[in-house]
């Protein structure tokens, strides 16, 4: 189990990587993009990408804007 | 024709997509404005949400050109790497780039403005940087790549209009070359004629439209005042003065005594 901090909100998870994290919290659009620990993880790179213990990840989505 | 980083555009109204009463209100209201290009933000998406998804949706059914912004962001970091989130999804080098420095007034913090922009620039990115009226701020943005400027002329959301219209003047004339383009503190429709009387670019009105009683009908009102506005600056506005010019000819007048 790894403590992921997600969208600010501290969670226990078995996944190691981003893309498995995603899966594991039912994150499925191609609309979304990732950010770990403040810097952009890119969709292609999800897959690859080995998370550690404490991380903060963001997960983000188009909205209203001005 | 107004030229933004090699695209040309006909509308010089943007329009922002946040606050509107409803989805189809926006909609309705971006169709009333004639705007080609809206801006959007990004936002964290709940666990299996499809709120995201579905408003990109309803703005890629609108065929406008979408505007990405990093409202909300106050340090360089955040701002570049929202940057980047926003080209992943949207898939456009152009982006709003806001960074705000004081939380009343949502004033952008010029300084980290600057270093985000550079660093933007340098990755590809077409910026187009919320700033203040300020000609210094403004040359660093443009030295640092900025190819479009876009000056508050008050508040976000204030209505207050031009409150400092010496200022916006100044900045036309020190950047002839530069599309400008007022980006916050509009409140009426003849606020943007006014801006747009001075020989501004274009404006981006959000609250102003969004917040009236009657969105559409304002979207509407106010794309009628900025081509007047422009209509007008292009045809040569009469500089005021302090005495009476007649307006009839006075040669070949009757004398009665």
């Amino acid at each position: 189990m790894r403590n992921i901090i997600v969208n600010g909100e501290k969670r226990a998870v078995e996944a190691t990587t981003l893309d498995a994290l995603l899966s594991l919290l039912d994150y499925k659009g191609s609309w979304i993009a990732t950010a770990v620990n403040g810097e952009i993880v890119r969709r292609a790179e999800r897959n690859a990408y080995a998370l550690a213990d404490g991380d903060r990840v963001e997960i983000l989505s188009p909205m209203q804007g001005g | 024709m107004l030229d933004l980083y090699g695209v040309e555009i006909t509308s010089r109204l943007f329009l922002g997509t946040a606050r509107y009463p409803s989805p189809k209100i926006l909609a309705d209201a971006v169709r009333t404005s004639r705007t080609e290009i809206v801006t959007v933000s990004l936002r964290r998406e709940t666990a299996g949400g499809k709120a995201g998804g579905s408003f990109l949706d309803l703005i890629a059914a609108l065929g406008v050109r979408i505007l990405p912004n990093t409202a909300g962001c106050h340090s360089v970091r955040e701002a570049v790497t929202t940057a980047q989130m926003a080209r992943e999804i949207f898939q456009t080098n152009w982006v709003k780039l806001e960074v705000i420095g004081h939380h009343d007034t949502l004033q952008p913090d010029v300084f980290a403005l600057v270093e985000a922009a550079r660093i933007l620039s340098e990755d590809g990115f077409e910026v187009f940087p919320y700033t203040t009226d300020d000609l210094v701020v403004a040359e660093r943005l443009v030295e640092a790549g900025c190819k479009v400027l876009m000056p508050w002329c008050a508040p976000i959301g204030s209505a207050m209009g031009p409150v400092n219209l010496p200022a916006l003047r100044a900045m036309r004339a020190h950047f002839a070359e530069i599309p400008l383009i007022v980006d916050a503190g509009l409140g009426r429709p003849s606020h943007a004629a006014a801006v747009m009387e001075l020989g501004y670019e274009a404006v981006l009105l959000n609250t102003a439209v969004a917040n009236a009683s009657d969105p559409v009908t304002m979207a509407g009102a106010f794309a009628d005042a900025i081509e007047a506005g422009r209509a007008g600056f292009k045809a040569g506005l009469l500089e005021p003065r302090d005495m009476a010019v007649s307006s009839t000819p006075v040669i070949g007048k009757a004398v009665f005594s």
